[in-house]
């Protein structure tokens, strides 16, 4: 009989860590082999000697963290690949997240764990769609945990937007986007809804943007929001950090529509908080329903949940037979769109 | 689609700061939208269609009915608001085809619908719609719809889209019922404006313009009527065959939270005055106590006791059916005189006149009144009639100089619309004895505004400069910032930790120069105190 699991992976300060692979998943302090699901700050930090990842994550931790930080030596793994450790197989399969988002599919004696990471099973024009992959045990994030939260069709929430501009030609409309990931999918959403003028951008996701163009994304016309003239941001779509959108650096535009692009928007008070005025529900992670479609096809008897709802999500699987277990994994969900909190302090002086 | 369109706009007109944005959402709906929808949805923003079919229970029992318990809870917890739990949590079904309802389907069916088949409508209703359509239909069929676009900044978004002046659609707004079609029909040159006959309609009031002390000397003494400027709010009685009425200064009826008032109204008539708390031995008491009787829909009999309102009559703008706004403020006074010998109604008396001879003899009657329900004088013109708004050179008010206070920054937080990048709000307090033998602050008041936009900008910075915590939104500083704030009374209060509340402070000037050491004391502030104030009751 293969050997459970939990008996072979293991919850430890690092993260979680694989016992005959030798490495940790999403390691929160510098381990010696770290496999990283994708590029996110809280998954993936600087300074471990070795990281396996997509390529395309490999280079978004490049672009982030600068060459030598990003892991002493770097091994891409494609997709579909498979690659063996101590006799522990792994394969990376698409999560749908962000570009190079992954699920880390592990095998030991013919015992199977998925470690889907962040995940999200709606569109993305951005990166490669989710896979389900059959499992003994699957770890699952629960950001969006609570029956409350289901995402309403992005391209509809985009829909929103166009029509504010349309009303409010003489405003600028400011959308708060995390720089990875949620910045490039409203774009891409926008040119798909036929916006072909130019997007400006705020410095912080300039960079990402290219990366994205780089890595065979097309984006259209990208321009710096700082050196444009007040007058020239009149009707115009600006993207920026969430912290910056209500804040000084907005000053800069024409009574600016503030918008932000978020799952958390779903909820009055968390868009009142933040002084928004267009909420927009786009998330880049599984809404509640996805979350138990997911955990349902990939048929995994056993759901260990990293963080978010655990309480709520582990009780809806009890009713349909299904063994949950909180990892109550810490340093997760500190990602812009996990953060809860309305003013982020550590952004407060980005002017950039 | 217009339970979903209504959704739309209550959505945009809730996290919209801007007013003028929120003209814009309004204009686009009376726009686009088709009769009755249009005039519904109006209705439903100015609080004149109200339903009260569903009771929160009816909604949880729907919901407790669809949901599991647990998972209830829990959103129930997260999200806090019961309606907007239910709209979130409301499990869509599959293969609902049924289009949502229009608001006049909701209007027409939830009068002939029986008590017990409630519950299914509704439900069948919910599952048509969207979560921002579920929360609409909720807070709508429960009566909480709360929107933050008053009911005014709707009728000047309606005069705004017909291009009318406001005050001919106020005239007429409480002669007409949802969904208003002849009103619409009227703004659209299709029909004549519609004729309120005797329905007790607001008459859009004559306001003032403040006066500097500069401009007095301007003034001849002889062609000008001086009263009073008393600080209560500023009512319209309307009476007559059609009901009675007490309108706000805005047009909203406040008939509601002073009954004894309605009462006294047994009369055929529109009068213009001031609705003050005034005690047993005839003192006006200061506005904290009026407050106690106001934004309320009903109130209590030990309310009245405490606080008994009157109304302090000005003006007189129809005796009858006889339209007296044309005449001569001398003209109408005479009248509102012969009406008050003639009609004697109970909790109402004249505003006195003030006798003068030189404006530097009235100058020195305003400042010799001290009482803290005065806030100054009122000039008007002889010969005006009484015109709708704030026409110039007519009616003046002469408010008394501010009292003033140098006092010390001790919190600040965001504005909002345009100032929400702003730290434009600021706490600030006075010394006093800590009780060890040192010094503490004790905040005072709060004020957002009489700085200039150079000066905005000075503070934020300071603010941003100098914070030592935050506790959600406000940010604690430093106390080392010392700003002259002016203020138009200062009354004794048991709700704030001072003991004293101050009316209208704003920042006069910022004092770079003053240590905050020397800013004032609290015992200053005390001595500022009128005399026979009394404390405001919880």
């Amino acid at each position: 009989m293969p050997p459970h699991p939990e008996t072979w992976l293991r919850v430890t300060p690092e993260g979680l860590h694989c016992l005959p692979g030798g490495f940790t998943v999403d390691p929160v302090r510098p381990v010696e082999r770290a496999v990283i699901t994708h590029g996110h700050a809280d998954h993936a930090r600087p300074g471990h000697a070795s990281v396996l990842a997509t390529p395309e994550t490999l280079a978004i931790m490049r672009a982030r963290m600068g060459e030598g930080r990003a892991g002493a030596s770097q091994q891409p793994l494609l997709p579909g690949e498979e690659v063996a450790h101590n006799g522990v197989r792994i394969r990376l399969a698409p999560a749908g997240h962000v570009l190079g988002s992954a699920q880390v599919c592990l095998e030991w004696q013919g015992s199977r764990a998925v470690v889907s990471g962040d995940y999200k099973r709606s569109r993305d024009p951005t990166c490669a769609p989710f896979e389900p992959v059959p499992c003994d045990v699957f770890v699952t994030e629960a950001t969006f945990g609570l029956p409350i939260f289901r995402h309403p069709p992005a391209d509809g929430e985009i829909a929103r937007l166009l029509r504010s501009v349309e009303l409010f030609p003489e405003r600028t409309h400011v959308v708060g986007c995390y720089a990875l990931g949620k910045c490039q999918r409203v774009i891409a959403l926008l040119r798909e809804a036929g916006w072909d003028r130019p997007i400006h951008l705020h410095g912080a996701l300039m960079g990402l943007c290219r990366l994205y163009e780089e890595l065979g994304v097309p984006l259209g016309d990208l321009r710096p929001a700082t050196v444009a003239e007040k007058a020239a941001l009149r009707g115009a779509v600006v993207l920026a950090p969430p912290s910056a959108v209500a804040d000084r650096w907005a000053r800069r535009l024409a009574e600016p529509v503030v918008a932000i692009a978020s799952g958390w928007m779903r909820v009055r008070q968390r868009a009142r908080l933040r002084g928004v005025e267009l909420p927009l529900v786009i998330s880049d992670h599984a809404d509640w329903a996805e979350l138990n479609a997911t955990i349902d096809e990939v048929g995994a008897p056993e759901v260990w949940v990293t963080h978010g709802r655990d309480d709520a999500l582990i009780h809806a699987m009890a009713r349909r037979g299904i063994r949950g277990r909180a990892l109550h994994l810490i340093g997760l969900g500190d990602d812009e769109e996990e953060d809860a909190a309305p003013e982020p302090a550590a952004a407060e002086g980005a002017e950039a | 689609m217009s339970v979903p369109a209504f959704a739309d706009l209550l959505e945009r007109l809730v996290f919209t700061p801007g007013r003028n944005a929120k003209l814009a959402l309004l204009r686009r709906w009376f726009d686009t939208q088709p009769d009755p929808e249009r005039g519904l949805g109006l209705a439903a923003l100015t609080d004149e269609l109200v339903f009260t079919a569903a009771k929160p229970a009816l909604v949880k029992g729907l919901v407790a009915a669809r949901t599991d318990p647990v998972l209830l809870a829990l959103s129930h917890d997260y999200v806090g608001d019961l309606a907007e739990t239910v709209a979130l949590i409301w499990p869509q079904r599959e293969g609902v085809n049924a289009p949502p309802p229009d608001l006049s389907e909701v209007v027409e069916t939830l009068e002939v619908t029986p008590k017990a088949e409630l519950p299914e409508l509704i439900a069948g209703w919910l599952d048509t719609l969207d979560a921002s359509g579920r929360y609409a239909l909720i807070k709508l069929l429960t009566g909480e719809l709360r929107v933050g676009a008053s009911a005014r900044l709707t009728r000047l978004a309606l005069a705004e889209w017909a291009g009318k002046p406001v005050e001919e659609i106020e005239e007429v707004w409480h002669g007409v019922a949802p969904p208003y079609l002849p009103l619409f029909r009227w703004l659209e040159g299709k029909a004549e404006r519609p004729d309120p006959r005797d329905a007790p309609v607001f008459r859009p009031l004559m306001l003032a313009h403040p006066l500097e002390d500069a401009d007095v000397a301007k003034l001849e003494p002889s062609e000008w009527r001086a009263e009073w400027k008393w600080d209560g709010i500023r009512v319209q009685l309307t009476a007559g065959p059609g009901g009675r009425r007490i309108w706000s200064r805005g047009g909203e009826d406040v008939s509601g939270a002073f009954p004894e008032v309605v009462e006294a109204m047994d009369f055929h008539a529109v009068l213009d005055g001031e609705l003050l708390v005034i005690r047993e031995d005839g003192q006006v008491a200061p506005f904290a106590d009026l407050q106690q009787r106001l934004n309320r829909k009903a109130v209590t009999p030990r309310m009245q006791k405490d606080h008994p309102v009157g109304v302090r009559l000005y003006d007189l703008l129809f005796d009858g059916g006889e339209d007296l706004r044309p005449l001569p403020l001398d003209g109408r006074r005479r009248r509102l005189e012969e009406w008050m010998e003639r009609v004697r109604p109970a909790r109402m008396d004249l505003s006195a006149p003030i006798a003068f001879a030189s404006f530097t003899q009235l100058a020195e009657i305003r400042a010799g009144a001290r009482a803290a329900s005065i806030e100054g004088l009122m000039l008007k013109r002889a010969d005006s009639p009484y015109v709708a708004g704030r026409v110039k050179g007519l009616w003046w008010k002469w408010k008394r100089d501010p009292l003033s206070i140098d006092a010390v920054v001790m919190y600040a937080q965001r504005g909002h619309g345009k100032r929400s990048s702003f730290y434009s709000d600021y706490t600030f307090g006075l010394w006093r004895p800590d009780g060890n033998g040192g010094e503490e602050l004790v905040p005072v008041g709060k004020a957002y505004s009489g700085y200039t936009d150079q000066e905005l900008v000075w503070l934020d910075r300071w603010i941003r400069n100098h914070t030592v915590s935050r506790f959600g939104p406000v940010r604690e500083v430093e106390k080392s910032l010392v700003l002259e704030v002016i203020f138009d009374a200062a009354q004794l209060s048991n709700r704030h930790k001072s003991g004293v509340a101050l009316r209208f402070p704003r920042i006069l000037r910022i004092r770079k120069d003053k240590p905050a050491g020397e800013a004032d004391r609290l015992e200053n502030l005390m001595n500022l105190v009128e005399k026979g104030t009394a404390e405001a009751a919880d």
